[in-house]
């Protein structure tokens, strides 16, 4: 995962979304999504709500909207499941264009497939306008454990040397003559994936080195202090505040 | 796998987040105890490892390919605690930045795929290590059997979320009969993989093999130019009468309990019901894959057909009390483990630099 | 001066930057590395630690600041003793530059890498700052301090490797193999930045003619302990001293040809 991946998903910007503070986006996004999962499934229209609030921040970050269409293909697999539940769940049934489906079935896709898509563009959005030291910088803000934010910090510092070995070495195999084209294969591949553990391990303890020889003690010194304002507060909540109040009307009406 | 928004529940969502934390608290704990200083760029570098392990494919046939998900793998090479939180993070970070599992159901996704995973792995191969004789042959058949029961035995815990929380009434016994019976074929793929991973490790170091102690060749002191044994380290007396019993007990009630469940899946899942179910679902899997291959570094397991329905379901009944006694024998190992840790924390200790 | 009254920064000025005697060490496995090593490196100069492979050189370089306790023997950095009471103070004052520079780059970006060592002795805000950009000026990247490590050159990751330590303002820099993998371009910007910097310098390499170019002085270390002593350009013309360490100048250089700038 590292920024090899990251600039893919990124798109630089000056926006006011890119502005905002990782942390009130993060906590923004969250908020957003609990709102639409507790949505009932009933209030089609407060779907359509979500959907329009989230085009609306796109157009603020200015997202262009295939950018944004293409990073949703991440979910296709549960479309596929989506779409086979009104065929797998009982209940009574009703027909659409000459096929028996059951009701409840037709429900339930309709609830997984608006509820995860709004997920995954809430997360597509905030992802293209935050980068990955700024995510981290905000978890660390949201009060994460000091540790857990550490260990994802090496881990994307570390994401692409890493993949890069395991480039090498498949280069390495290649260049050998090794071509990896069914389970017979799988020896040699686990093999190097061994070694790239060791690998990993290994600079894993370098690494402890490097930062004991630096003064490293147990506890990283905080250097970086992600901070909001009450108006970026407010420009933040204005995205879960709005979908609460469609939530609650869903849940009224 | 991972499990998207508006799948479960919100009260599940969050009591499984509540969960999650919890188990990820411990963890912290439990890798600070284990690494100290080190937790941090230790577990980060596996975490990265695991992320590069999860974009390796392994081509299964016919231009389908896989990948591995590493929690077993994890589990065996650096232990659980560390395990738990490389798997949470890599979770977090895929939820955040790929959209892959959504944030509500990140507890969800870090229970199912992380905690459970690790902690039926772990238990697992420590069970059966402890059983087989010390040898790197069964430390490499341990981890396979315990990757493969890993794999549906997170299948049967989303099962059990789906069951208590989940947003639309499919039978449950349905799901269950289809996630177990589909995650043990991916399981088998999981745990070649991870048995051949962790031998290679073995090979070559097998001091960095968490699951595995004792398995490096004896010191040798050169004295008057030939090379003799080192006195052995103080190792833990074993009582062997006790152990012996209570193992033979764990055997025949562990391979009675499969044959059974297996003997009567099997022809439980014979009835046309389960049949047709089995078969749809299997149908829901292989679009899946399709659809998850074309995207490959997310993508998840490739694989191929489950040719006999009635198999399938035989071994769904299997995996479903072996995950069963495991969670049930846990609480014995985790007790035991407390006794071990201390000897191990002191091998350990000498590694460090 | 009336010795009782001495601050401790004109200790500092008194004593040598490195002092190394008698130092012997064997690790746990029971392998023994060094077999007493005496070295004393005064402030300002900068030193080559030659070797064949084995010699004890790494294990030389992870005693300095403490990473390994001395078995016997004893390692002082100007006038500091090197033991767990001090680490703190000799890890600030000495700096390593270790061989792979990805290991030494361990944060998300070049400005929180640099500032780390600072920040970790407790220096904050506009100081910090300051520290990290004069650092960077020092190794000529300050136009880099936002970026993340992997995406500079290895020429480039290596010169904000020393710039890491030097943010520290160290009294002695340890370079392990500062040449390793980098172009000859690379190579001499490099040297540039080490000769232009006012600190003591320790350098481990197996680079010769990059020894004879910025160390007047070297020692080479051989099975443990130091097997010579001198100025450079002198060692590196002692064919049998050379031969008898497995030293090998590279083909066509002649260390007799060359003209060093005096010290």
């Amino acid at each position: 995962m590292g920024a090899g991946h990251a600039h893919k998903l990124y798109r630089h910007g000056h926006s006011p979304v890119h502005r905002l503070p990782p942390h009130c986006k993060l906590a923004a996004v969250f908020g957003f999504v609990l709102v639409v999962v507790s949505t009932p499934r009933e209030a089609m229209w407060a779907f359509g709500l979500y959907a329009a609030l989230l085009a609306a921040v796109a157009a603020v970050a200015r997202i262009p909207a295939g950018f944004l269409l293409k990073r949703l293909v991440i979910e296709v697999p549960f479309v596929a499941f989506a779409l086979l539940m009104p065929f797998v769940v009982p209940g009574e049934q009703t027909t659409v264009l000459g096929v028996s489906v059951s009701v409840p079935g037709l429900w339930g896709a309709w609830n997984v497939l608006a509820k995860a898509t709004l997920g995954v563009a809430a997360s597509v959005l905030l992802a293209s306008t935050t980068e990955l030291r700024a995510v981290l910088l905000g978890l660390q803000r949201l009060k994460l454990p000091p540790l857990l934010v550490q260990i994802a910090s090496f881990m994307i510092r570390y994401g692409d040397v890493i993949t890069d070995e395991m480039r090498r070495m498949s280069i390495a195999r290649r260049s050998r003559g090794f071509e990896a084209r069914g389970v017979r294969q799988w020896g040699v591949l686990a093999t190097s994936m061994g070694a790239l553990f060791i690998r990993s391990y290994e600079r894993g303890e370098r690494v402890h080195l490097a930062m004991v020889s630096r003064g490293y003690a147990g506890t990283m010194p905080v250097m970086d202090e992600v901070t909001a304002d009450r108006t970026q507060w407010a420009y933040a909540a204005a995205l879960p505040v709005l979908a609460l109040a469609v939530c609650l009307l869903g849940w009224t009406l | 796998m991972h499990v998207p928004d508006g799948f479960i529940d919100a009260p599940v969502s969050v009591a499984a987040g509540v969960f999650a934390a919890g188990a990820v608290a411990v963890s912290l704990r439990g890798a600070r105890r284990e690494l100290d200083e080190r937790t941090a760029p230790l577990a980060g570098l596996v975490a990265a490892f695991i992320f590069a392990v999860q974009m390796l494919n392994f081509p299964v046939a016919a231009g389908t390919s896989g990948h591995l998900m590493g929690g077993a793998l994890a589990a065996i090479l650096v232990g659980p605690y560390t395990a738990v939180l490389c798997l949470a993070v890599v979770l977090l970070m895929q939820g955040i930045f790929f959209a892959d599992g959504g944030l509500t159901a990140l507890g969800v996704n870090i229970t199912v795929m992380g905690v459970v995973t690790v902690v039926v792995a772990y238990g697992l191969f420590r069970l059966l290590t402890g059983l087989l004789p010390r040898t790197r042959r069964s430390a490499t058949a341990s981890a396979f059997v315990a990757a493969l029961v890993s794999v549906p035995a997170s299948a049967a815990a989303f099962t059990l979320l789906y069951w208590i929380g989940g947003t639309t009434d499919i039978p449950i016994g349905k799901v269950f009969t289809a996630m177990v019976g589909v995650h043990v074929l991916i399981g088998i793929g999981e745990a070649v993989i991870t048995a051949l991973t962790v031998g290679a490790v073995l090979a070559v170091r097998p001091d960095l093999v968490h699951g595995v102690q004792g398995l490096a060749a004896p010191l040798k002191l050169r004295v008057d130019g030939e090379l003799v044994d080192a006195p052995a380290a103080t190792r833990e007396p074993e009582p062997a009468a006790a152990h012996r019993s209570t193992r033979g007990f764990w055997i025949t009630g562990l391979v009675s309990a499969l044959l059974l469940a297996g003997f009567v899946s099997f022809y439980a899942s014979a009835s046309p019901d389960g049949l047709e179910r089995v078969a749809a679902d299997q149908g829901i899997d292989e679009k899946v894959e399709e659809h998850g291959a074309a995207d490959s570094p997310l993508a998840d397991y490739g694989v191929g057909d489950i040719a006999n329905a009635r198999l399938s379901g035989g071994l769904a009944g299997v995996i479903g009390v072996s995950a069963t006694v495991v969670v049930g024998t846990g609480v014995f190992w985790v007790v035991r483990r407390r006794k071990e840790e201390s000897a191990e924390k002191t091998s350990r200790d000498h590694e460090n630099v | 001066m009336d010795p009782v009254t001495l601050s401790p920064k004109d200790a500092r000025t008194a004593a040598p930057s490195l002092d190394v005697s008698g130092l012997a060490y064997a690790y746990p496995d029971g392998h023994q590395a060094l077999f007493g090593v005496n070295l004393t490196v005064g402030r300002g100069e900068r030193v080559a630690v030659l070797g064949p492979n084995g010699a004890g050189k790494t294990t030389l370089v992870l005693h300095l600041n403490g990473i390994l306790e001395a078995g016997s023997g004893s390692v002082h950095v100007a006038g500091l003793p090197v033991a767990k009471r001090n680490l703190a103070e000799i890890r600030r004052r000495v700096g390593i530059v270790f061989q792979d520079p990805d290991d030494q780059l361990f944060m998300p970006t070049v400005r929180e890498d640099v500032a780390f060592g600072p920040a970790a002795s407790g220096l904050r805000g506009p100081e910090l700052e300051e520290r990290v950009l004069r650092a960077l000026k020092q190794v000529g990247m300050e136009e880099y301090v936002g970026r993340p490590p992997h995406h500079l050159s290895f020429g480039q990751r290596r010169r904000v490797a020393v710039a890491t330590v030097l943010a520290m303002e160290p009294e002695i820099l340890v370079l392990d193999e500062p040449s390793s993998n980098l172009d000859p371009a690379s190579r001499r910007e490099l040297a540039d930045i080490l000769r232009s910097l006012d600190v003591t310098v320790l350098m481990v390499t197996h680079d010769l003619p990059y020894a004879l170019e910025l160390c007047p002085r070297a020692v080479i270390l051989s099975e443990g302990v130091v097997a010579a002593d001198g100025r450079t350009q002198e060692l590196l013309c002692d064919e049998e001293l050379m031969r008898a360490h497995r030293l090998e100048l590279p083909f066509g250089f002649d260390p007799r040809s060359v003209t060093v700038p005096s010290p």
